[in-house]
């Protein structure tokens, strides 16, 4: 019986030898390392989602994990937690850590002096504090704004547009102006009502608010932040209510309900980042999402049927701020 | 701003702030029983998510939206075992206890919704029922009587609650308990037993307050999807001065509050939007500072029992 063991256990070595071979042989390629901090979820349908999708893109693109590591801290709404684990992903090597979120600025000041070999990406802001090892980036939320407004006003039968919004800062703010506008573009006699919950993670409370809007007489719902999910579970409750999304494609949450989105893909930010790291420029510079650079683009929800001079004026917007004849300030 | 009287108006406000008070009255009336035992469970929050969590994971399963319920009460007592256990038998810290109770709950809840459901969904949960004949009154009909079972269950636990701590040999076990639990134990009270079951109460309550989110008001889970409202529960026990019908009042103020700023943003009124959020925390706490005088709080708050000690 010993001897049998023996013998499978040699047998089962040689075998491991003879796979593990080849491998053990070959000098292992280091992978990039890219670790990612969130206020909310990986799955938020919103804000996070964006930023992670777009990192497992790339993370394909290059050949899957070995190629490139990932890393993420998700749900860091308490900024001294996110600035603890900035500085770990930095102490531990990453090539680029990414501080998802405007409220990180702070934190990503004082750290990255510390590390001059390692990038830092913020957002959503402008400003690299003038650091040779520090990216911003932002997206343009009003040019989407207007797009989705554009064709709420044709789509409202009660001339009553309800908007949720979670904070009045940043891309939540920048996208309703752009909105407002896109709104007031096709017919300024339109009402459209805003509300602001004064926190991004309240779902209860902007359930609530779009209820409101609905009772208000709204026929038409948008907002931004990972809580409008609420204001989406208020369009579907009614049943009736369209909405239209941002930051992440929001259409399966309310497959009939949902008209277009406006999605922010940093895809070509981030690979733009990347190329640079490489050739040893580790910062410096700003980014932003435009229609034109094509950062932004307008998700259509298959599954609304849209009718065809909608979906013609918005691709008209999208055309012209593309073109530059029509500017959204923010 | 004259919008804002029209009796369209003030109904869409009442019909709002009884649908947001109703997760604060079974959190608040169920902190109610554990605190007039003499437990200060600060866990209610936790407790909620967990609630709304496995409430929202079996309708999710399902489909069946008494499952769910009951789920959320299966949760909610376990979570309120662990807190008799740590605070009532090993006579840990109560505050102490109860912060990490909620952690517990806010970690856990995270950590579940992530590997077993993954992303955003909804679910079709508690619909609103229109109550016959009552339902069809003008204006009252659509403020009072047209809302979801839970909903109609948090506003018919005031008064059960009010008539089991003030009209029931239980009830007065609960306050004894909380009151003086050296003489209550001298009366063969057992006083451990009783904080046992009104802290499983209380929590089994915070269960159903986290599943009104989740399976009635909103129909969807997301990580934290209480945002606090625990805590805020755990001051209108304060408020109300543990009582009750103190509580619908607090809780009915502070909801009906947030659903006037709610409405004077949608009629643009021209207040800044901060000033607006503010408003319901600010009155709650002028009202705290004004009203409340601590007559009821129980004598024993926040002390573990201890044979033979007092």
């Amino acid at each position: 019986m010993f001897k049998r063991l023996i013998v499978i256990l040699a047998l089962m070595s040689m075998l491991l030898a003879a796979c593990g071979g080849p491998a053990a042989t070959a000098a292992p390629v280091e992978p990039f390392r890219i670790a990612v901090i969130m206020p909310s979820a990986i799955t938020d349908m919103a804000f996070s989602q964006s930023m992670w999708s777009a990192l497992v893109a790339i993370q394909t693109e290059m050949g899957g994990e070995s190629a490139l590591e990932l890393k993420y801290s998700e749900g860091m709404f308490n900024v001294p937690d996110a600035a603890a684990a900035i500085r770990d992903y930095a102490s531990q090597g990453f090539d680029i850590v990414i501080a998802h979120g405007s409220q990180y600025g702070t934190s990503v000041q004082e750290i990255a002096p510390d590390f001059p070999e390692v990038t830092f990406a913020w957002g959503t802001h402008v400003d690299t504090f003038g650091m040779p090892n520090v990216y911003a980036y932002t997206a343009a939320a009003q040019e989407g704004g207007y797009v989705n407004g554009v064709m709420a006003a044709m789509l409202t039968t009660s001339q009553t547009i309800g908007v949720t919004g979670p904070v009045e800062v940043g891309d939540a703010k920048t996208y309703i102006d752009g909105f407002v506008q896109g709104v007031a573009s096709v017919d300024p006699s339109i009402t459209v009502s805003k509300t602001w919950t004064g926190s991004f993670s309240d779902v209860a409370l902007m359930t609530e608010a779009a209820k409101t809007h609905i009772a208000a007489g709204a026929d038409i719902l948008t907002g931004s932040s990972q809580s409008v999910v609420g204001s989406i579970g208020a369009a579907i409750e009614n049943g009736s209510v369209l909405w239209f999304g941002t930051q992440a494609d929001q259409a399966s949450l309310a497959p009939t309900l949902v008209v277009a989105s406006q999605v922010y893909d940093w895809t070509s930010m981030l690979n733009d980042i990347i190329a640079k790291y490489k050739n040893g420029v580790l910062g410096g510079e700003s980014f932003v999402l435009h229609l034109e650079n094509g950062g932004l683009k307008i998700a259509f929800n298959p599954g609304y049927a849209l009718p065809a001079d909608v979906k013609a004026a918005g691709e008209k917007a999208v055309a012209d701020i593309t073109a530059g004849t029509i500017v959204v300030e923010p | 701003m004259n919008d804002v009287f029209q009796l369209s108006v003030i109904a869409g406000i009442l019909t709002s702030a009884i649908r947001l008070a109703t997760p604060y009255l079974y959190a608040a009336i169920g902190e109610t029983f554990s605190q007039r035992s003499g437990v200060v469970n600060l866990g209610v929050d936790g407790i909620m998510l967990m609630g709304a969590y496995t409430s929202f994971f079996v309708v999710l399963t399902t489909g069946n939206i008494w499952f769910g319920l009951l789920a959320a009460i299966a949760a909610g007592l376990m979570m309120g075992l662990l807190m008799s256990l740590i605070s009532v038998t090993l006579k840990a810290e109560q505050g102490i206890s109860g912060i990490g109770l909620y952690m517990f709950g806010l970690g856990l809840s995270s950590l579940l919704f992530k590997t077993t459901i993954g992303t955003v969904k909804t679910v079709i949960g508690f619909q609103s029922i229109k109550i016959p004949v009552l339902g069809d009154i003008p204006v009252i009909g659509a403020i009072f009587f047209n809302h979801s079972l839970l909903v109609y269950g948090a506003f018919l636990l005031v008064p059960l609650a009010w008539w089991v701590l003030e009209k029931t040999t239980w009830g007065l076990k609960i306050k004894s308990v909380g009151q003086n639990p050296a003489a209550a134990d001298s009366l063969g009270v057992n006083v451990d037993k009783v904080r046992y079951a009104s802290v499983c109460i209380g929590s089994m309550l915070a269960g159903i307050a986290g599943a009104s989110l989740s399976i009635s008001l909103l129909n969807l889970f997301q990580e934290n999807l209480t945002a606090g409202m625990g805590f805020i529960a755990v001051a209108l026990v304060y408020f109300g001065n543990w009582k009750p019908q103190g509580i619908l009042l607090g809780a009915l103020l502070f909801s009906s509050v947030n659903a006037f700023q709610l409405w004077m943003q949608v009629l643009g009124v021209k207040i800044p939007s901060d000033v607006a959020i503010m408003l319901p925390y600010i009155l709650t706490i002028a009202a705290l500072a004004v009203a409340v005088r601590r007559v009821q709080q129980p004598a024993a708050l926040n002390k573990p029992f201890e044979r033979g000690e007092s």
